[in-house]
């Protein structure tokens, strides 16, 4: 078992989302189009705080995981991942991740992060496989999958529409058995 | 310059109808009491539904702008055989998944599923106007498979050991197909 708890790596931290204090935060990442437009294919859109506020409001459901991701030095919000469409039966379930804060990028944040949360997916909620998407656009983000251990399982063509042109949807997976653990 | 000729709705043999919740959930209880159909087509686990179950579960697909619900029917004489639909339809993109499904084993193998795709494709590309279609079919259903490629349709994803059935792992199947491709597949341009 790991000496430092579940939800701790080397410089991040997986926490509760706390609805009130870090919807203002979610709101002004919100207001960065780059940002969204690597997250999801939803049409980029700033929100208010109060959307925020209440997304996070409710008792989480049981196939779904939140967490904000957290500086060990500062404690500072700087992302946040979610575990969710869990199948218990299969022992599935799709990782999503976002680092918000735009100056932490490039400092390997988001592999600890989700470091962490394929310890917790594979070692404490025991599934058998995790799955992602990710726009054949984001290279930095496929570039540390590819690291974790997933492997690239196909793509859907032209998925996309952005910038007037069409953009592949990648498919990635890691199965437990392929996983080197936490590092 | 020409309409499209034919209707959008008929086939050959089936017709695509608006889901009839009062006559259509008795018989749509019926066919999940088979645990293969479902298991075909869903990867929650299978359980037989009664009638008013049934009824509750479409209702909220009513009036939503991106889900189009079809019940199949037999042409002579309106039976009710199978569903088919579009959803999760994301515009901005051009994208929809398809799903359908015929009930009864005695009514597969007669090409009613391949015939009701093909309304359900001309109606997403030629008047919904989208740019892809996606499928998501479990490996041991090669019926499933057959029918998504012959209509066109490739796999683009082997999502691997996703579902655990029958005391076994299998894979997700991804399949798609593109506007142009069903377009060029069907003679090209059209007068």
């Amino acid at each position: 078992m790991s000496a430092s708890g579940l939800f701790t790596g080397n410089l991040v931290r997986l926490a509760a989302i706390r609805a009130e204090e870090d919807a203002a935060v979610f709101a002004r990442w919100s207001e960065n189009s780059h940002y969204l437009r690597l997250f999801d294919s939803d049409p980029a859109q700033p929100f208010s705080p109060k959307h925020f506020q209440r997304l996070y409001d409710e008792e989480p459901g049981v196939d779904k995981y939140d967490f904000g991701i957290r500086t060990l030095t500062e404690d500072e919000l700087v992302g946040i991942i979610t575990l969710d469409d869990i199948s218990w039966p299969h022992g599935t379930g799709w990782v999503s991740i976002g680092i918000g804060d735009a100056e932490q990028w490039g400092k390997g944040l988001g592999t600890d992060a989700m470091n962490i949360l394929l310890r917790f997916a594979f070692d404490e909620v025991s599934l058998s496989r995790v799955s992602l998407n990710v726009f054949e656009y984001n290279q930095r983000a496929i570039h540390t999958y590819d690291r974790l251990g997933f492997k690239v399982e196909g793509r859907i063509p032209g998925f996309l529409m952005r910038d007037g042109r069409r953009w592949d949807l990648i498919f990635m997976g890691l199965l437990r058995n392929e996983w080197q653990g936490a590092s | 310059m020409d309409l499209n000729p034919g209707p959008l709705f008929v086939g050959e043999h089936i017709l695509l109808t608006p889901p009839r919740p009062e006559i259509d959930a008795a018989i749509e209880a019926q066919w999940s009491e088979d645990p293969q159909y479902l298991a075909m087509l869903q990867s929650e686990p299978v359980r037989p539904l009664s009638a008013e179950q049934v009824r509750r579960k479409k209702r909220p697909e009513e009036n939503r702008y991106n889900q189009f619900s079809f019940s199949i029917r037999l042409k002579h004489d309106e039976r009710l055989i199978g569903f088919a639909e579009l959803r999760n339809i994301q515009w901005a993109h051009g994208l929809a998944w398809v799903r359908l499904g015929i009930g009864n084993p005695q009514d597969r193998q007669l090409g009613y599923g391949t015939e009701a795709l093909a309304l359900l494709l001309r109606f997403a590309f030629e008047e919904l106007n989208l740019y892809e279609m996606l499928a998501v079919v479990y490996e041991y259903n090669t019926a499933g498979i057959k029918c998504f490629e012959k209509a066109g349709f490739s796999i683009r994803v082997r999502q691997r050991e996703a579902i655990l059935r029958f005391g076994k792992r299998w894979d997700a199947l991804w399949l798609s197909l593109l506007h142009e491709d069903w377009q060029k597949a069907r003679g090209g341009n059209r007068a």
